[in-house]
């Protein structure tokens, strides 16, 4: 399937988070690994360690740079220092695109260092596309945001979610980061079939896929990215991959980190739907 | 209702302390109803109420924002013990939520806080804000800024009436009542151990490390708080070299800053010149110097 607009890095292949615990195996054995996430404020610092780790990384690697704390959707307007030392980074690091959430976590200065849920309404889309573009045009590269995992839904919405995410996107004209273990996780916790919602995003401005595990409990589920992918997971990538083709591909791994060959090997079970993908294209 | 004014009202619900056994109040420390706050903005569904939905979030704040704060202080928790240090970070936290986008600097009001409100530290006062201290420039000195060192040749032809140096931005000069480096340097030793080591061995260590806690005995000291190599390392000054540092820190001129420390140190007067000359050489070394 051709690149789209938003995802001209169809040979991006399949990555993973780059975590400290994995830091000596890889640069001691030089894994071959198609590219890597890094969380950007882990490196929006001003010296040390962490960025001459990343300088070593950038040598031999691609990485692609993906933030927990932009906040697209807070009310308030996107805090400059934030925004100064994230441009430092991505002129560091060269990523071809830049990923965050489709959340909020901040309000009146104060910071709740979580990924809090949107109201799915029209001033809220408004606001959040406004705030995309503004940090878009700030950055200079190509801006992509990601659906969360969610426990809460809020009285005042007007719309889906997937229809609070198409209506974002269109608005801001950015590109989409699809975590299919997000949509798995909110459509059990709140019982709407992660089918419909696969099927309803606009496959052009799908930039990158997330994959995870979670962790279930008795009346909830948690995206807690410390276990394996579990199929019906798998299921709803495949079926991403159906709409959308190739695309760039990252397994997210956060708590109880096993050995990095672990990991990656979880990571490139998605190889097995890409290639399918590459067979529907030629025929 | 608006976005701001959701927002507003889920942040705060989010960040209200929870009760002791970790779950979200009924009742704000303001008097509000937390089940009817919950119920104005989120909606129940067949499993969770209102108040259960708000309550996920309002649990992982708090997990995340005091396991944040405890990888950043094992010595104050050393010196406290765990139940004080916890009673302690939830109060910290309450009164300085995070006001940045990275947890990397949620400690970084604790020593005033600690010192506008001692009763928290109990008996160990002086001894906790001497920790918190370290332990903040610890993780200034882990990642600040480095700028191009100045090379002892650079420094040899200079007139030390006119030269200004300044130090690394990620150098942090501390004068301390207690040698806590010492401590912390024992506290990670044991957390290190823990991670290979049976239970009885790591009873027996924690013991140890009471045994040391509950020993120290205040004894001034002069620290450096440096990087070398990307590691962090802790560096004792004689008191004239700490002020020597201080006082170049400040912004004054090499011959000032000496002749300032030099006026009341007990130090023979023939053991000064090499004495500065040694502390300079060290530290410039060090690579601690860059020009101002």
């Amino acid at each position: 399937m051709p690149a789209n607009v938003f995802n001209n890095f169809t040979n991006y292949g399949v990555g993973i988070g780059l975590r400290a615990p994995h830091y000596h195996h890889i640069l001691t054995r030089k894994p071959v690994v198609d590219w890597f996430e890094i969380i950007s404020e882990n490196f929006m610092i001003d010296g040390g360690r962490p960025l001459r780790i990343l300088d070593q990384i950038l040598d031999q690697y691609k990485v692609v740079q993906h933030g927990v704390s932009m906040y697209f959707g807070s009310a308030e307007k996107p805090n400059r220092e934030h925004l100064r030392r994230l441009k430092e980074l991505v002129q560091r690091t060269k990523t071809p695109w830049l990923s965050d959430h489709l959340c909020w976590g901040s309000v009146d200065g104060r910071y709740t260092h979580d990924l809090l849920p949107m109201p799915y309404t029209f001033e809220a889309a408004r606001i959040t596309a406004q705030k995309v573009r503004e940090v878009r045009d700030f950055l200079e590269v190509p801006v992509v945001v990601e659906n969360v995992s969610s426990y809460a839904e809020f009285h005042v919405s007007e719309m889906t979610e997937w229809e609070f995410l198409n209506e974002v996107v269109e608005r801001a004209d950015c590109g989409i980061l699809l975590d299919v273990n997000n949509i798995y996780v909110s459509s059990q916790n709140h019982s709407f079939d992660p089918f419909t919602y696969v099927n309803s995003v606009p496959v052009d401005r799908v930039a990158q896929i997330h994959i995870a595990g979670h962790s279930k409990y008795r009346k909830y589920i948690l995206d807690t990215h410390d276990h394996p992918v579990i199929d019906p997971v798998w299921k709803l990538y495949a079926r991403a991959i159906e709409r959308i083709g190739h695309t760039a591909t990252l397994l997210e791994w956060d708590d109880s980190i096993p050995s990095f060959d672990e990991v990656h090997d979880e990571a490139l079970k998605a190889n097995r739907f890409l290639a399918s993908a590459c067979l529907a294209a030629a025929v | 209702m608006k976005l701001l004014s959701i927002q507003r009202q889920m942040a705060r619900a989010v960040m209200t302390p929870l009760t002791n056994s970790e779950r979200m109040r009924t009742v704000a420390p303001n008097g509000r109803s937390m089940r009817a706050v919950a119920s104005q903005i989120i909606k129940p569904n067949v499993r969770l109420t209102s108040f259960e939905r708000l309550e996920i979030y309002n649990r992982q704040y708090w997990f995340r924002v005091l396991s944040g704060f405890a990888e950043d202080f094992p010595g104050l928790r050393a010196v406290l013990g765990g139940r004080r240090f916890d009673t302690l970070a939830k109060a910290y936290l309450t009164d300085c939520p995070s006001q940045s986008f990275t947890l990397r600097n949620l400690g970084s009001r604790l020593e005033s806080w600690l010192r506008k409100h001692p009763g928290w530290a109990g008996e160990r006062q002086n001894l906790a804000v001497d920790m918190a201290r370290l332990e903040w420039a610890d993780i200034e000195a882990f990642d600040g800024e480095r700028e191009p060192s100045l090379k002892p040749e650079e420094l040899a032809d200079v007139n030390p009436a006119k030269l200004r140096l300044r130090l690394q931005p990620y150098i942090s000069l501390l004068d301390l009542r207690y040698p806590v480096d010492d401590l912390l340097l024992e506290v990670r030793k044991d957390a290190e151990n823990l991670d290979v080591a049976s239970n009885a061995f790591s009873e027996r260590h924690k013991r140890n490390r009471v045994a040391v806690v509950a020993k120290l005995k205040p004894s001034p000291i002069f620290l450096a708080v440096h990087r070398l190599d990307e590691d962090v390392y802790f560096r004792r000054l004689a008191r004239e070299e700490f002020e020597i540092m201080s006082a170049l820190h400040a912004g004054r001129s090499l011959n000032a800053a000496i002749d300032a420390a030099l006026r009341r140190s007990p130090l023979p007067a023939k053991e000064r010149a090499a004495n500065v000359e040694n502390w300079f050489r060290t530290s410039s070394a060090l690579g601690w110097f860059c020009r101002s």
